[in-house]
């Protein structure tokens, strides 16, 4: 990433610009149509998906109601495995424990598996300024990296790019990172692929250190769960010498018999398959396989603050398969980046106020970026109610100020409605003007009339009516 | 007071509000399997499907005639080299005539098994309902490099002993403290416009020998 989040412009701003961006909304509608489609045959396939996603939900509820005693048992799990469990207050924590353990390995390069956590502690950037290059692996964060751009999708980061667009960056910008593109690079996928394992096998031949996430962590067994497509997930978790694992502290479960629930949810709801090509499952170290030295880093960056919100703290049940993403039409129509933060989404709307706080512009915005049409809550794996949430946040955000002049507006309102012959007054004032009335609201009304019309006002108030025709 | 204490106490305080209710028993009111567990000749059909379904080539043979099929497949892709993993059984490379095998004692590198044609495995277990083989660094699977690197990945399923319905049934079989790579077809990406592509980098060639008595 080249650029970082902060000082993002608000959700309503981004979200026009992106709106106005036709290839963009071209893309974004293929794919998120492509795959709301298999997902919905792939779900159902199973006749006890209700059943499963209730268990899912049980689960994560119970695990979050006694996080710290199962990341307690987790830590003893892993320690006793062979690993080593570092805890993350905060992001800067965070980086500084992975750039500490790399410096330390005497390596200046490490390889990535895709990872949230990562993207969300800015690690990358962290390590650069340490002197440590760290080289993605997974196929769509290359195209990101290379193109020095944003992830705008938590499973696919490069949706918004066409196959046209991610050969040209192939074509210019692979030379610079490594090995260079293959002469006649076509944007077939299946080319653009060969010439991302080719490019990347190099560095995976040579890496000395892995950073990778998680997607699940059993707390009975210290055994953690990575689940991927490409192999480069593999390739990491096995050739180093070194592994260092970031992950979120809600991403413990409490037994190795739980992952009978998410194996069978996470996939199916996540790329729409009954198995997603490979899960890699490790505890520790093992002897003469894989890396010689495993380090876990669990971080909370602001998931106890979501914790503290009785409402709020379903979102930590989140195992970020991004299905709330692709059947969402505001995510649809304003992409990605318009959210401001790695979680994109109506789960990115609920999450990211939570981790951040509300007092930036952007992240004041997120609750807003929604219709609140509960499309998220239909699909989402483990029933987060999104739009509960959103609702929730939303007055948060507006017990913290709101804006001024709508603070005024609502309190002249309380008073006329508190007062009838004030409201009957003001009633019939409306009503003689209403040829006087513009379309458009003057001065800080005019944003929400961009996208409105103002109702009409009829020529008599209700009551005034009433009275004539009916006593 | 260390990271460690501020966010166990951190998740304390924020947990104040649940010590009074009582907590429901988890609901598991799932199935444990979607297909017939107790007919191994369906299970059997149902995993060469979902194999093939993603991509993975899918043959069977006897257990008599394995060494020969696992001869003729290593050459029709004309390979030359293939790495064996310690606890190979004797028998199944022994009509491999003109390839080299590499056996691992531990010492074959990423880089030497970058340029091995093949490598041929068995597995703990497979499942029906998904499709998916599962390794675990047993005997006859090897260590997790061995199974990744080579090109070409050939893996013995041996039927009905192996073949479990579901993913609630097959894991009360593996052992959490083992390393374990669950492979569903060969490696694919959908990076690209939400298109699948088979074969970045793991194996691009699946096979899987489902082999009976």
């Amino acid at each position: 990433m080249s650029d970082t989040f902060l000082g993002m412009p608000a959700f309503p701003q981004a979200a026009a610009r992106a709106v106005r961006d036709r290839q963009l909304r071209a893309n974004l509608r293929h794919a998120t149509h492509t795959i709301r489609d298999k997902r919905a045959r792939a779900v159902a396939e199973l006749p006890d998906w209700a059943e499963l996603r209730s268990a899912g939900k049980a689960i994560k509820d119970h695990t979050l109601r006694h996080l710290d005693r199962y990341l307690v048992q987790l830590e003893e799990a892993v320690t006793a495995a062979g690993g080593t469990v570092h805890w993350a207050a905060d992001a800067e924590e965070a980086n500084r424990i992975v750039a500490g353990l790399v410096h330390a390995t005497g390596t200046t390069e490490v390889v990535k598996v895709k990872s949230m956590a990562t993207q969300e502690i800015g690690l990358n950037e962290a390590l650069a300024a340490e002197g440590v290059t760290a080289y993605e692996t997974d196929l769509a964060e290359l195209i990101v990296q290379l193109g020095e751009d944003r992830p705008s999708h938590i499973l696919v980061p490069a949706i918004h790019r066409n196959r046209a667009e991610i050969r040209e960056i192939f074509a210019d910008r692979m030379a610079s990172w490594g090995r260079p593109a293959p002469e006649g690079l076509t944007d077939s996928p299946a080319e653009l692929a060969e010439a991302a394992r080719l490019h990347l096998r190099e560095k995976f031949l040579r890496a000395e250190v892995a950073v990778s996430g998680a997607n699940f962590m059993v707390a009975e067994t210290g055994t953690l769960v990575v689940v991927e497509s490409e192999g480069n997930g593999r390739m990491c978790l096995t050739l180093p010498r070194t592994l260092i694992s970031v992950v979120g502290i809600e991403k413990v479960v409490p037994t190795w018999r739980d992952l009978e629930v998410f194996l069978q949810l996470l996939p199916r709801s996540s790329t729409a398959e009954r198995m997603n090509p490979y899960t890699s499952l490790w505890a520790g170290t093992t002897r003469g396989d894989g890396p010689s030295e495993f380090h876990l880093v669990l971080l909370d960056n602001g998931r106890t603050a979501a914790l503290a919100d009785q409402v709020g703290r379903q979102a930590l049940r989140c195992i970020r398969c991004s299905a709330c993403l692709n059947v969402c039409p505001v995510y649809e129509r304003a992409g990605g980046h318009a959210y401001g933060s790695v979680y994109p989404g109506p789960i990115g709307a609920v999450l990211t106020p939570q981790l951040r706080g509300t007092a930036s512009p952007v992240d004041a915005s997120l609750p807003y970026a929604s219709s609140l049409c509960g499309a998220c809550y239909e699909v989402c794996p483990v029933a987060i109610d999104i739009p509960e949430v959103l609702v929730h946040l939303r007055e948060r955000v507006a017990e913290q100020g709101g804006h001024p002049v709508e603070r005024a507006a609502v309190a002249a309102a309380g008073y006329v409605l508190d007062h009838p012959a004030a409201l009957a007054a003001a009633e019939r004032l409306a009503g003689r003007t209403r040829a006087l009335h513009p379309r458009r609201l003057p001065g800080p009304g005019r944003a929400w009339t961009d996208s409105r019309d103002l109702p009409e006002v009829p020529a008599e108030p209700f009551r005034d009516w009433w009275r004539r025709n009916r006593t | 007071m260390t990271s460690r204490d501020l966010i166990l106490g951190r998740i304390r305080a924020a947990l104040g509000d649940t010590g009074t209710v009582a907590e429901q028993p988890l609901p598991r009111r799932y199935l444990s399997a979607h297909a017939p567990a107790d007919d191994p000749a369906a299970l059997l059909d149902l995993l060469h499907r979902n194999l093939t379904d993603y991509r993975a080539l899918v043959h069977r043979c006897t257990e008599a005639e394995l060494p020969s099929r696992i001869a003729e497949l290593l050459a029709a892709r004309g390979s030359r080299t293939v790495a064996v993993p310690a606890g190979l059984p004797d028998g199944w490379l022994t009509a491999a005539v003109g390839v080299e095998p590499l056996p691992d004692d531990g010492s074959l590198t990423a880089a030497r098994l970058d340029a091995v044609d093949s490598v041929v495995t068995g597995c703990a277990l497979a499942v029906a309902e998904t499709g998916t083989i599962v390794l675990d660094g047993g005997p006859g699977q090897g260590r997790r490099l061995l199974s990744l690197v080579p090109d070409h990945h050939l893996c013995v399923v041996r039927a009905p002993e192996q073949v479990v319905a579901s993913v609630p049934l097959a894991l009360p079989r593996l052992d959490p403290a083992r390393p374990q790579t669950w492979i569903s077809g060969p490696s694919a990406t959908s990076d690209i416009e939400l298109d699948r592509v088979v074969g970045v980098h793991g194996p691009r060639t699946l096979e899987v020998l489902l082999v009976t008595v």
